[in-house]
């Protein structure tokens, strides 16, 4: 069974229509990305799931169960965590206590907590910036904040919004390694909206394109790049 | 209790203790004058530290916090004069008043995504309503003013808190002392940790499981709830209790005085703030007394001195620069 459908769901902003009749689906443990071009809807996609917005209609089904139109905080806690594509870290506490507000999330110890955020900020080599005040990262490093706390929280699914933009490609290859390893040994799956395709093709297994809102392609990387619809909207003809 | 302590360096103990051993000897040192004074900074630390749960951990501003201070006070005063009931009962009946009144406020606010400037504009209407109808409940004194007999200053009543000013002092010392160690506690809790979140970003908050309204709803009734000590202890301290001064904005603005020059936030932001204020305004009317120049209001216009003073050259407050430079942070 899936851990996570998404059926049919909309969402308007006045005339806008930023999502129409999106349907997917993610197994247990997969790692699948969705891309597209600027203003697709895949941030709305996102903010959808996570309980920022309610959906028109559609439905949304996490491990079986019905979640949409719980609130955020709701989500997170049914085993859903997220990151923001525009960061909102909380600037004025440290990096490790940053991590301690998510790691919160599955313990009520705040000992226990902040070795949990330790944990997790090795795993994604932000240790060495514990101590550091949040708002003296520079944005990748922000990201990755932002990462460790959502993964904090305990999820089962990963909600990764542009996390890789800004990386230099060894970075971007760290932090595969890094989402891999973690998809790996803990079975986190993951869904990533990401541009750069360095990463997309070298962690999806599967990718969702979205175009003005409405999903226009999806299936496993190779098709998806070739497909001749994709080439023209998002990758360019050249990308062949 | 280990906890409570725990990452503070030598240093810090040793100042912290040093400080406490001051106050606790202060009384047989000082005149009646100093004595007053400390009286009413700590009473202004009390209060700062109580306010400070709401902006500082959890960042709403609540302007009227004298709502509070004035519900505490006339409940308090109201069962002593009226049923003869003493103020540590009376206390319980002030925070079940000061704490639903939060409840109100916070639900009204919260659940409708009031924020900001807007809830601050909310607190003070709300503590104009109050005071407006304090002003023509009659059977509490209304405009007239509610007053408490006089006690026999020569021996000292703790239970009903009728006594010379030095038990006052002790009293306040000690809710001053609790009220620490109360604030430490909840900031190094799950608790602290989602207001401070909440105070940070809200959305980000929410993300990350954080039921942004009930933790919002727990720092206004905390917050309310603490205060209403601070009226108590008002009403016993002062004997009498106008509407017009104990519901005013000028209170409440006193009251966040403290800790917005002391240190937003910190723990001991309100202590300091309140303690470098007080002394120094009061200081100053009288030495402006002394020399024979009596200009009214001249205590708010030294306020607003300080304030501005402080925002440019220390704008996270006294206390930061202070631990800083006295090495006296907690270490993680």
């Amino acid at each position: 069974m899936a851990l996570l459908e998404v059926e049919g769901i909309g969402k308007h902003f006045r005339g806008l229509r930023a999502l129409h009749e999106v349907s997917f689906s993610i197994p247990q443990g997969a790692i699948h990305a969705m891309i597209g071009p600027n203003g697709a809807g895949k941030t709305t996609c996102f903010n959808v799931i996570a309980g920022v917005y309610k959906p028109d209609g559609g439905s949304i089904r996490f491990d079986g169960k019905p979640i949409d139109g719980l609130r955020p905080d709701q989500i997170c806690r049914a085993g859903i965590g997220r990151t923001f594509q525009v960061v909102k870290p909380f600037p004025g506490l440290s990096v490790l206590d940053n991590v301690v507000v998510g790691a919160l999330n599955a313990t009520a110890d705040v000992a226990h907590a902040r070795k949990e955020a330790m944990r997790v900020l090795e795993l994604l080599h932000l240790a060495d910036k514990a101590r550091h005040p949040a708002a003296s990262l520079t944005l990748p490093e922000r990201k990755r904040v932002e990462v460790a706390r959502a993964m904090a929280t305990g999820p089962r699914l990963l909600l990764l919004d542009e996390v890789m933009a800004g990386l230099r490609p060894t970075e971007v290859d760290e932090m595969v390694a890094v989402f891999r390893r973690v998809n790996q040994e803990t079975g986190l799956t993951i869904l990533l909206i990401e541009h750069v395709m360095r990463a997309v093709m070298a962690l999806a297994q599967h990718i969702v394109v979205l175009h003005y809102g409405e999903k226009i392609s999806e299936g496993a990387p190779q098709e998806v790049v070739n497909d001749p619809k994709v080439l023209e909207c998002y990758l360019g003809e050249e990308a062949l | 209790m280990k906890l409570l302590f725990a990452g503070l360096p030598q240093r810090a103990l040793a100042a912290l203790g040093l400080f406490l051993l001051l106050l606790l000897v202060a009384p047989w040192v000082v005149n009646g004058y100093i004595l007053s004074l400390l009286v009413v900074m700590l009473y202004f630390a009390y209060a700062g530290q109580a306010w400070n749960v709401m902006m500082g951990f959890t960042g709403q501003l609540s302007l009227g916090h004298s709502l509070y201070v004035g519900l505490g006070a006339y409940a308090a005063a109201m069962m002593f004069t009226k049923f003869g009931i003493n103020p540590w009962v009376g206390l319980l009946v002030a925070v079940a008043t000061t704490t639903a009144m939060g409840v109100i406020i916070g639900f009204l606010a919260f659940r409708f995504g009031i924020g900001g400037v807007y809830f601050a504009i909310l607190t003070i209407a709300f503590s104009e309503f109050v005071r407006i109808g304090f002003d023509h409940w009659t059977w509490l004194g209304g405009s007239g003013g509610l007053f408490l007999p006089v006690a026999n200053l020569n021996s000292n009543d703790l239970l009903n808190l009728r006594g010379a000013p030095v038990m006052f002092y002790y009293v306040m010392l000690a809710m001053c002392v609790a009220a620490l160690a109360f604030c430490r506690w909840l900031l190094g809790s799950r608790l602290g940790y989602y207001w401070q979140a909440i105070r940070e970003n809200e959305d980000a908050a929410a993300a990350l499981g954080i039921p942004v309204f009930r933790y919002k709803m727990f720092a206004v009734m905390i917050s309310s709830a603490m205060t209403a000590f601070a009226g108590v202890f008002y009403a016993f301290y002062y004997n009498n209790l106008f509407p017009e001064q104990i519901f005013s904005m000028g209170r409440s603005i006193e009251i966040i005085l403290g800790p917005m020059i002391g240190g937003l936030g910190t723990l001991f932001g309100p202590i300091i703030g309140a303690f470098v204020l007080t002394p120094l305004a009061d200081g100053l009317s009288e030495l402006l007394q002394w020399v024979g120049i009596d200009v009214p209001g001249v205590k708010q216009v030294f306020y607003g001195v300080c304030l501005l003073l402080v925002i440019v050259f220390l704008p996270h407050g006294i206390w930061p620069v202070l631990a800083r430079r006295l090495k006296l942070e907690r270490e993680h």
